[in-house]
């Protein structure tokens, strides 16, 4: 049974006209979220080392959880009855870690053609589509990224299109359907794409437009041209003849959407700035942006964040010009009211996703290397508030203080270190990945496909060197030119 | 960062000799002591306030308490690490410089089913930039290898071991013809019509033919080109590893059964289900280069990922080397050490770590008589690091060496770096 066009477009134009940001009714909408945090016990962890996300690092000190949200934070938090006290002497807390850019479930794994759901590359111009209607919620990556304490992510449409749809956010919670994943209140998010993809998609492979960056933002211009009218037309929810992307760009002009932009170089970055002052709306975020450190100043000044790798580069022109310091760059640039740039190690990988804390490590030693005062107390908002801001749930999580959800990553030592591994995951208070504890997977694709785990562990001790092997094997007979030729 | 300008200069000023007295050696001279050093021996332990002595490109002493010569150039490096030049197992480095740019590639052969005479050689550029990117993080050896599967070759073609230092042609080319390469399971699938018993056969056929002969009939043509049955010999011989990419349990079982009727020197590459045969691999030698941060059933053949797998794998025996999954080009290479630090984080003991990015691609492509450890007799291509643990992720090197030679440490990527950050 299919709801009624009118019930479908009275909820809609209710989510518009409150705006996607109005937490007091997180549950509006169509496909709305059905999440509902479950009730959470007191918790009080102790004696740890606290970044808090917001700027402080504490040692030895205690943050408070109760009713599923962060209650106190610092060196002298005392216990209320009743309450679980949990000792992290030698370890160290961080606020749960945001993506703001992932395929999980949209690229799923298994990668094969069944899954890939990630890409509408039926036309360049696409915002008609929803990522959520893809995700499936059985990608094992989701839990895989839990285990590498992400909390929350963004999932995007792919790049293949100018224009690739609506992206959605998540919290990193086992369901059967996205929509109790569905984090309730967070904004959607539009992805647009820069550069080669979309003109090698449509113009090379597709002998259609764009097939080229003139192509490309021709492309956006007509699209936002066709949404001013249809925003103009479609006002205060009045006007005939609804249309899906019309809607999702029009949410973009009323600031509803935020623009999540994939674009690796820094003059086409520099073209879409402009785009959005033709068109009056804001880019949140640049994704990807190799380039991003030599604008590093005009990013901060227009308070656009940039979601980048700490260190992929070359495997397209677009990305030639990548380096080590990218990240460092954009966060310690300052605009002229004093306002730091905002930089996020983002992953757009299922494995990268799962390390977004030495993702973020890399970056934080190279800029120290280079010169930039940067504490862990700063880089660790690269992975937790600076994406949820761009994301739009910055006001829930993000960051270790009270009102906060208590989205939280009990980490085995510093986090920046290539030996970290996440001990506990909390999400809204509650303990979803446990180390200590082994389980059978969350997901249904993933059950029984490994062997017993006493199979494994019934290993024997690695055994004493074996003998070295004989020098040579049979001596080549025929192949005199051949035997010859296996030397340097 | 300590530079070694000196080193340099010298080496400038009397390169003419040493090309004289060995005109395939890289052209250096001098003795010179790294003294106060952590040196990581792989193999020989960790030695604290130790001496690391080089003779021209060679390592002559390793110890605590070595006097250095009379007018040898002495570096205290005050306690620092130091390690072994770092070895990628698995790469196209000289041979792939942007993915997406047809024009750069030069790793992909073109023949539908054999290729098996393919030298990479014939197309490696010394002057990649991404070489100079891996070198100053302390890449010295790389495999470079011809790519496998995307509708290439069945026979892939025959890598090369590369010295990343370059300091002269000769010594770019560490080991040409180090191993054959071969595709099979998923990636394979393009390059044969069929399933994996169509692979399997098209393999044996080819090595029946190459160590047969070709059948003298019009009826029934040679399968493989003269190059290519030549190429296979060493192969079939025992003398050239036969390197597989290869993920499934069930795979890697046909594999070691078809190494075994054909005496071939099996390596897997890929192995994501290697450590569910983990004692066969190590009864028959057979070392493994993996990801061990591959751990997501991303493809049907790859469904018991796991991120343990380096660890139960190196305690059955295996020999492991360490080559990133997702980076076969090798743009990061560098980040071997990563991989190298997770694999420790489950469960792998530190020092085998290390020897899977040092000593075990050496021992792989048989350059472990020269390079691998830091011992007597063996090239001096070693990093001296900033920090006390060159698999933690703010270490970084101090000083690379290549054979002796204390390499530039930049890159383009330095100089992008230069011109836009603002401190």
């Amino acid at each position: 049974m299919r709801p009624s066009l009118f019930a479908v477009a009275a909820s809609l134009s209710l989510l518009l006209s409150l705006g996607a940001c109005d937490k007091s009714e997180p549950k509006t909408g169509p496909y709305a979220s059905t999440y509902a945090a479950p009730v959470a016990p007191a918790l009080l962890i102790t004696h740890a080392t606290i970044l808090t996300g917001a700027g402080r690092k504490l040692e030895d000190a205690s943050l408070l959880v109760q009713d599923g949200k962060i209650v106190a934070v610092g060196n002298e938090v005392a216990p209320p009855p009743q309450v679980e006290i949990l000792d992290a002497k030698g370890r160290w807390l961080t606020p749960g870690l945001i993506d703001a850019h992932s395929h999980l479930g949209v690229y799923p794994s298994p990668e094969i053609w069944a899954t890939a759901d990630g890409n509408e590359l039926t036309d360049p111009v696409t915002p008609n589509v929803w990522s959520e209607h893809s995700v499936w919620p059985q990608d094992p990556g989701f839990e895989a990224a839990r285990a590498g304490g992400i909390t929350s992510l963004l999932i995007l449409p792919g790049s293949g299109n100018l224009i690739g749809g609506r992206g959605t956010v998540f919290k990193n919670l086992p369901a059967t359907s996205y929509q109790t994943m569905k984090f309730p209140g967070a904004p959607y998010s539009l992805k647009m794409a820069c550069g080669e993809n979309p003109k090698r998609v449509y113009g090379k492979e597709g002998k259609k437009a764009p097939a080229t960056r003139m192509g490309n933002v021709a492309g956006y211009r007509a699209a936002f041209i066709k949404a001013q009218e249809y925003a103009a037309k479609h006002k205060d929810g009045g006007g005939e003849g609804r249309d899906l992307g019309m809607e999702t760009l029009a949410g973009v002009l009323k600031g509803e959407i935020l623009v999540q932009n994939h674009c690796y170089r820094a003059d086409e970055m520099e073209t879409m700035l402009d785009l959005a002052k033709e068109f009056e709306f804001k880019i949140s975020t640049f994704h990807h942006a190799v380039e991003a450190y030599k604008i590093a100043g005009r990013l901060a000044e227009e308070g656009v964040c940039g979601a980048l790798w700490a260190d992929w580069w070359g495997f397209k022109l677009e990305a030639w010009d990548g380096i080590r310091e990218n990240i460092a760059i954009v966060d310690a640039a300052v605009s002229k009211s004093g306002a730091r740039g905002c930089a996020i190690v983002h992953s757009d990988d299922p494995y990268g996703i799962q390390r977004l804390n030495q993702e973020a490590a890399k970056a934080m030693a190279a800029g120290r290397r280079a010169g930039l005062v940067i504490r862990d107390e700063d880089a660790i908002a690269w992975i937790t508030a600076n994406p949820a801001r761009a994301i739009g749930i910055g006001d829930q999580t993000g960051s270790l203080e009270p009102g906060k959800n208590a989205d939280l990553v009990l980490w085995n030592g510093t986090p920046f270190s290539s030996y970290a591994l996440a001990d506990r995951v909390y999400i809204d208070g509650t303990l979803r990945y446990d180390r200590a504890s082994r389980k059978a997977p969350d997901s249904d694709f993933a059950l029984g496909l490994a062997p017993p785990e006493e199979a494994l562990q019934a290993m024997p001790p690695p055994p004493p060197p074996p003998p070295a092997a004989p020098d040579s094997a049979a001596a080549p007979t025929e192949a005199a030119p051949a035997a010859a030729e296996t030397q340097p | 960062m300590t530079r070694h300008p000196w080193l340099r200069h010298r080496t400038r000023r009397l390169a003419p000799l040493a090309l004289a007295l060995a005109t395939t050696l890289p052209a250096q001279a001098g003795v010179l002591a790294i003294t106060n050093a952590k040196l990581h021996t792989v193999g020989g332990g960790t030695l604290d306030k130790a001496t690391l002595l080089i003779r021209n490109d060679l390592i002559e002493a390793v110890g605590v308490g070595i006097a250095p010569p009379e007018g040898a150039k002495i570096v205290d490096v005050g306690g620092a690490a130091v390690t072994p030049g770092l070895f990628d197992a698995y790469t196209h480095l000289g041979l792939e410089e942007i993915s997406g740019v047809d024009e750069t590639r030069d790793d992909r052969g073109s023949n539908p089913r054999y290729s098996a005479a393919l030298d990479v050689v014939d197309g490696l550029n010394p002057r990649s930039v991404l070489i100079p990117v891996q070198r100053i993080e302390g890449i010295t050896q790389a495999m470079s290898a011809p790519s496998t599967g995307e509708g290439g070759p069945l026979l892939a073609g025959r890598g090369a071991v590369i010295n990343l230092g370059q300091l002269s042609p000769e010594f770019f080319v560490a080991r040409a013809r180090a191993a054959q390469f071969l595709p099979l399971g998923e990636a394979a699938m393009g390059t044969v019509q069929g399933g994996r018993p169509t692979l399997l056969l098209a393999l044996r056929e080819a090595f029946e033919e190459a160590r047969n002969g070709a059948p003298a009939s019009v009826q029934r043509p040679a399968l493989l080109g003269a190059l290519d049955a030549a190429a296979l010999r060493p192969v079939l011989n025992g003398e050239q590893p036969l390197v597989v990419d290869v993920h499934r349990a069930a795979d890697i079982r046909a594999l070691l059964k078809l190494a075994e009727d054909y005496g071939i020197k099996l390596v897997i590459h890929g192995g994501a289900e290697a450590h569910l045969l983990a004692r066969e691999l190590a009864e028959r030698q057979v070392p493994v280069i993996l990801d061990p941060t591959y751990n997501l059933p991303a493809h049907f053949e790859a469904l018991a990922a796991r991120s343990d797998s380096a660890s139960l794998l190196y305690r059955a025996g295996v020999t492991l080397a360490f080559s990133a999954a997702g980076d076969q080009g090798g743009h990061n290479s560098r980040n071997i050490r990563q991989l190298a630090g997770n694999a420790v984080a489950h469960g792998l003991p530190w020092d085998a770590a290390l020897a899977a990015i040092t000593l075990n691609p050496a021992k792989i492509y048989g350059l472990d008589s020269t390079l691998g450890t830091l011992e007597a007799g063996k090239q001096a291509s070693f990093v001296i690091w900033d920090g006390d643990d060159p698999l933690e992720l703010g270490s970084y090197p101090r000083q690379v060496y290549a054979a002796g030679v204390a390499v530039p440490m930049t890159s383009r990527q330095t100089l992008l770096r230069d011109r836009y950050i603002k401190r």
